[in-house]
């Protein structure tokens, strides 16, 4: 029964790490146009990351 | 569509400044469809000087751009984006700030919270129930239960609160939903758990709170993306009459004056290929005015001095100089909108059928819960604590899970049925509510034909004459002229000193040959043959050479669409703003019985409120601005992805391509659905009859609970795939 004092806590942190990702892309609106998202991905070149999008994002 | 620009606007009036104090502004872009069209808007940004920042989000099309320099840039950075080919306004954010995207985003929160939760709990919990006191011990059950509450109270009051809050809000008034019976059970859960952990209890009811949360919200989610509506058409509507208009001023001067300011008697100048600002009369100049956003005819008519022109009409040919009749919150432009934002609040009365099988459901809930709490206790002979317990096992065996995905999950199925084969559907409840019509409108231009004129082939043609009549008319915006460029692929010939008369034709010079094309008394030849259709005609040195034929074609599937529907119960009735006679031939063709023509907008919009009135189930179909009252007002309405976008963002359900036939294929579909839908809530009530006596007489245990509400929700999901597998 030892391991559990591993595993629990193990597993209960990986989870958390899973939500904590899981809220910072709702955050950043990443959730925000999912079918543009779907789009963008054939847009051969010139997509690059914009600087500020998490910011400005959520201000739309 | 109309080829022609929007009004002016002047677009500094809508810069604001981001956290940096650099001027931002946000538009809305009209028509971007496509990997490509995101792209081309964005990098015709980019290469502007000063852009720091340029987004379109594809699924709102609102474009938000960002620079480093003066206010004025504004503008520059409209035109370089409609000079890609996309119509731009500007966007208040202010004025629409939708509370449906924060909406939206605290139930991708609460769903993110209750799956973690869930995920974590079950995983303590299938540890419980394979081992058994006599292993583990008392010291790891409780443990165990103890870790599974430390996740489940936080997570049932995060990822509560959707529910909580409606249920607070009708229970303050004394009313009950079944958001009630919901949020009872979850807390009675929690709380009973509470009690039982520290008393060493055996059962812990922690993973049925949450998992029932997790699958509520499951469904709680697809129902909120299938409700939401793009956005309130008739706000797009005012947009468009948020521009500018040039107005002459006493000394002759002109001035720009944002269109809500102009005033009765105020002289205005409408260049070629620009929007009419307001009702107005000519007081100089010919032209061609494209009436179609309006009327929905799709022939320019010939406007000289003394006439009327209306407010979204489109100067084609030549400048006109106005005076103005009405100001334009007066105009037949804004008699729509407001006939359209009444329509939009009539709309919100229907009540779906799920929320009717919940004011059913909830009493009886309560009753049984009430009548198990009661009974233990005074007959059982149990302490209150017990009898509580039993209480609300009825409450989480009860509650809703099948109940809440039966409507969400085969509407996201059959919306993706109909996706694949081009058939936007875009409210929640249009699907219902049009497996239970029994009238159908459609309008005639663009709905029943294919809304533009096209060329009927000729032997007689050469090819010399059509290259030649192709490229003077590539300079003109009249339909006529645009359906005789689309007939030509080839090169186009040069031509000098190119003049428009409004009415007549075009007037070009090939070789110093005089070359003319336009209507038969201007350079026809007056004694061929009249058939019933839309000529031009080609005269190359005052000798008509060729004649050119139009017609609008009906859809080539129209008739045997109206057959289907007719076989199917469904009453269709033919709306036009066309000339009765019209109207009543092309219903004749296609076998519909009843044909009203010459109806304005505000007629049709009438005529379908009063059959609504006298109780029935009306769909629309149209594709103009004439139609989107009656379109928004409808029970149901579908437009074709041709029509203009007011009108497809009051439409329901959008659909692609020439075959009208969809219309037949969505009724197809949402009838089935219904069925659907009607099987999983039979499939509910079967569980419930079989799983509630148990809860009540005290025989359910947190593992049956567990086994009995997801898969009572997993035979609803399957049921629901059958939808997948529907014939053609």
């Amino acid at each position: 029964m030892d391991v559990l004092e591993v595993l629990i806590p193990l597993a209960l942190i990986l989870g958390a790490c899973g939500l904590v990702f899981f809220i910072w892309a709702i955050r950043s609106g990443q959730y925000e146009d999912l079918d543009g998202a779907a789009q963008r991905i054939l847009i051969d070149d010139g997509d690059v990351p914009l600087p500020d999008v998490t910011k400005t994002e959520e201000k739309i | 569509m109309p080829v022609a620009d929007d009004a002016p606007h002047d677009f500094s009036a809508y810069v604001e400044y981001n956290e940096h104090g650099k001027p931002a502004m946000v538009l809305m872009v009209d028509g971007v469809h496509c990997a490509a069209c995101i792209q081309k808007v964005e990098s015709a940004l980019h290469k502007i000087p000063h852009v720091t920042y340029g987004r379109l989000n594809f699924s709102t099309k609102r474009l938000r751009v960002e620079w480093d320099g003066s206010v004025q840039l504004a503008n520059d950075l409209a035109q370089a984006i409609r000079h890609q080919g996309y119509n731009v306004y500007p966007y208040d954010p202010k004025a629409i700030q939708s509370e449906s995207d924060e909406e939206e985003r605290q139930l991708q929160l609460c769903l993110g919270v209750a799956a973690f939760a869930a995920g974590n709990i079950m995983m303590i919990s299938v540890a419980l129930w394979s081992s058994s006191i006599e292993i583990m011990g008392i010291g790891t059950r409780d443990l165990m239960h103890w870790l599974s509450g430390l996740i489940a109270l936080p997570c049932v009051f995060y990822a509560g609160q959707p529910f909580f809050r409606s249920a607070w809000s009708v229970l303050r008034f004394g009313k009950t939903n079944m958001d009630v019976p919901i949020s009872l059970g979850v807390i009675g859960a929690v709380l009973v758990s509470l009690w039982q952990v520290s008393h060493h209890g055996e059962d812990a009811y922690f993973d049925s709170a949450v998992m029932l949360l997790f699958f509520l919200l499951i469904g709680r989610y697809l129902d909120f993306r299938a409700r939401r509506k793009a956005r309130g058409a008739a706000s797009d509507l005012l947009a468009m009459m948020t521009g500018t208009a040039i107005v002459i001023q006493e000394d002759g001067r002109q001035k720009s004056v944002p269109i809500r300011d102009l005033k009765e008697g105020m002289a205005v100048l409408v260049p070629m290929g620009q929007r009419i600002p307001a009702d107005s009369q000519v007081v100089t100049g010919v032209s061609d005015i494209d009436t179609s956003l309006v009327t929905g005819e799709t022939m320019p008519r010939v406007v000289g001095v003394g006439d009327a022109v209306y407010a979204g009409t489109t100067n084609l040919s030549a400048p006109l100089n106005l005076i103005v009749k009405s100001a334009a919150n007066d105009s037949l432009l804004s008699d729509i909108v407001r006939l359209m934002e009444k329509a939009e609040q009539g709309q919100a009365k229907y009540v779906r059928l799920a929320d009717r099988a919940a004011r059913l459901y909830t009493p009886v809930v309560h009753t049984l819960a009430a009548a198990t709490f009661f009974g233990w206790w005074i007959f059982g002979g149990v302490d209150v604590p017990h009898a509580v317990l039993l209480a609300v096992t009825v409450l989480i065996i009860t509650c809703p899970c099948a109940l809440g995905l039966a409507v969400p999950v085969v509407q996201v199925l059959a919306t993706g049925r109909l996706m694949k084969r081009h058939i936007l559907v875009k409210s929640g409840d249009a699907l219902e509510q049009l497996s239970s019509i029994d009238t159908i409108l459609l309008d005639k231009t663009g709905t029943l034909t294919l809304g533009q004129p096209s060329m009927i082939r000729q032997e007689a043609l050469s090819v010399e004459h059509l290259q030649m009549a192709a490229s003077l008319a590539a300079v003109s915006h009249h339909p006529l002229s645009r359906a005789l460029l689309r007939e030509w692929s080839g090169e186009t010939l040069l031509f000098d000193d190119v003049r428009e008369y409004a009415g007549q034709g075009l007037e070009g010079y090939y070789h110093h040959k005089r070359v003319r094309l336009g209507s038969r008394v201007w350079c026809g030849d007056q004694k061929a043959e009249v058939h019933n259709t839309q000529e031009i005609w080609l005269e190359i040195d005052a000798l008509p050479v060729a004649c050119f034929e139009f017609e609008d074609l009906l859809r080539s599937d129209a008739k045997e669409t109206i057959a289907a529907l007719k076989q199917s119960g469904i009453r269709p009735v033919l709306l036009s703003g066309d000339r009765q006679a019209v109207a009543q031939k092309v219903a004749q063709e296609i076998g519909i019985d009843d044909v009203s023509g010459d109806l304005s907008p505000v007629d049709k919009y009438n005529y379908m409120d009063v059959l609504r009135r006298d109780g029935h189930k009306v769909a629309m179909v149209g594709d103009g601005l004439n139609d989107a009252p009656t379109i928004a007002g409808a029970d149901v309405s579908i437009s074709p992805a041709t029509a203009i976008d007011m009108t497809q963002n009051a439409a329901d359900i959008v659909f692609m391509g020439e075959q009208l036939g969809s219309i037949v294929e969505v009724y197809r579909t949402a009838v089935f659905s219904g069925q659907l839908v009607r099987q999983n809530f039979m499939l509910a009530i079967i569980y419930n009859v079989i799983a509630v006596p148990l809860a009540v007489f005290g025989m359910v245990t947190p593992l049956i609970a567990a086994i009995a509400m997801s898969g009572s929700s997993l035979v609803v999901i399957a049921n629901s795939f059958r939808l997948t597998r529907m014939k053609k």
